[in-house]
């Protein structure tokens, strides 16, 4: 039996009087992939922004190797081991694409830079932007942009990675190249959380499937369960968004 | 026609108003300097949690900029001297009227400035396990100074220009030092007057364009 990595505990977040999320349970075990999926506005990406530190909870604890980290002091150290990649990529413009990689394994973990560099180019290169290390964002496609923002959260070596809805500003050509270096990395053991519309996707990558719906898991099971034979009714409604019949 | 060229060249006059010139850009350049570092903590201070603050600082750049810098002038030179007694020379009532203004304005400026920064750049450098001081220092200030260096220059222009106002509290500076050279003239060469103003626009100009430039060259770099 692996480890368990991260363990959510009835985990609640609520925006002054609005419940997002109310009492999420979830273990995550070690190179386990879970794939968060549910309709918009149910707690998705509030869900991951809370592993992260980014939104506090109101309630509920998140371990993380059976510490807790919702009250711990130094969110530097647990970001540093939980990395999370943005739908909207969000590197630095100001910095080319290599300097976006290593200014935080520098910076905040204090690594010898020139190693760093050394490892930036090639987890660039492995990602098909060797051609790209010295360019700015602004010269990248969405979809560059995003492998960019991928590996500089991989070069972090992080041991959790979450994804916030990673291709949903992507243009449909580019999705495929950013998930083939997602579905690369699951195959290469990594733990990983990933929140996404894409149910192809979802279905090829998913150790696991979480339906979330109203601030609640309702569903958790395997992909090929979830998708085949949904034990809720507002999951069969939810599938059922992705199919299109003509009325007779 | 005799457009009393000549009258520029006549005695000092040139170096006088050169001198004046140089008063001007004085007045203006330690104003610039003391508006730069207070405006930055201005505008820091305008873009925090607190409240009373931030309506206060509110309040004063409304207030700034409601009040016409001649009123400004005015108020310091004339005005304190019979509220309280206070005899400041007319160079620094200048230089406290423009300070207030260019601090007033750089305020709003570098406030607009670090708001300019959208929220996931913050985040997305929280994520990484940045702290807020690392966050700061490498990710927002240099956005945040491209965006602000053209208009920060584009307001130090402003403030030399400006300065023409302050021949009003005595100060004598190139404009007056312009009008003196008329006034001593009128009788042998009438006409001086458009050619001196002309030449006080000329220096102007240099003054001016060269900072103009330089933003406008740093505007294209660093988009």
């Amino acid at each position: 039996m692996a480890e368990t990595v991260l363990e959510l505990q009835k985990i609640r977040k609520q925006f002054s009087d609005t419940v997002v999320l109310n009492g999420v349970d979830l273990a995550v075990k070690q190179g386990e992939v879970i794939v968060i999926i549910g309709p918009s506005g149910c707690g998705k990406s509030t869900l991951l922004r809370c592993i992260n530190g980014l939104e506090p909870i109101q309630g509920g604890q998140i371990l993380f190797y059976n510490e807790r980290i919702d009250t711990c002091k130094d969110l530097s150290l647990v970001r540093q081991k939980i990395g999370m990649v943005f739908q909207s990529y969000e590197l630095f413009p100001h910095k080319t694409v290599l300097e976006n990689v290593i200014l935080a394994p520098v910076k905040v973990q204090r690594r010898n830079k020139e190693k760093v560099k050394k490892e930036a180019i090639e987890l660039l290169e492995r990602m098909g932007l060797g051609q790209k290390i010295n360019s700015y964002p602004k010269e990248l496609s969405g979809g560059q942009k995003q492998r960019v923002a991928i590996a500089r959260v991989l070069c972090m070596h992080p041991q959790v990675l979450l994804f916030d809805e990673v291709t949903a500003a992507l243009d449909p050509e580019m999705v495929h190249e950013v998930l083939q270096v997602i579905l690369d990395l699951a195959q290469s053991g990594r733990t990983m959380l990933i929140v996404t519309h894409e149910m192809q996707f979802a279905r090829a990558i998913a150790d696991r499937i979480c339906f979330l719906e109203n601030g609640h898991i309702l569903e958790d099971t395997s992909p090929k369960e979830f998708f085949e034979n949904p034990k809720t009714e507002r999951a069969k409604q939810f599938l059922k968004t992705f199919t299109y019949e003509r009325k007779q | 026609m005799d457009l009393g060229l000549e009258v520029l060249f006549k005695g000092q006059n040139l170096m006088r108003l050169l001198g004046g010139l140089g008063v001007a850009l004085q007045i203006s350049l330690i104003s610039v300097g003391f508006s730069i570092p207070l405006g930055i903590l201005m505008g820091l201070c305008m873009t925090s949690q607190n409240r009373i603050g931030r309506f206060s600082l509110r309040f004063y750049l409304e207030f700034i900029r409601i009040m016409p810098q001649l009123v400004l002038l005015f108020l310091v030179f004339f005005g304190t001297t019979r509220a309280w007694g206070w005899n400041i020379s007319g160079e620094l009532s200048a230089v406290i009227v423009f300070t207030l203004w260019g601090t007033a304005e750089m305020g709003d400026l570098v406030r607009g400035a670090l708001q300019s920064i959208p929220k996931h750049q913050y985040e997305s450098a929280y994520a990484l396990g940045m702290t807020t001081v690392q966050t700061f220092v490498s990710i927002i200030f240099p956005q945040a100074v491209r965006r602000l260096i053209p208009l920060a220059i584009n307001l130090i222009t402003r403030m030399i220009k400006t300065t023409s106002l302050i021949v009003m509290i005595g100060v004598v500076e190139v404009l007056k030092v312009a009008q003196q050279i008329i006034e001593s003239n009128r009788m042998n060469s009438p006409n001086a007057a458009f050619i001196v103003y002309l030449f006080v626009f000329v220096l102007y100009f240099l003054a001016c364009f060269p900072i103009s430039l330089l933003a406008r060259y740093l505007e294209k770099r660093w988009r």
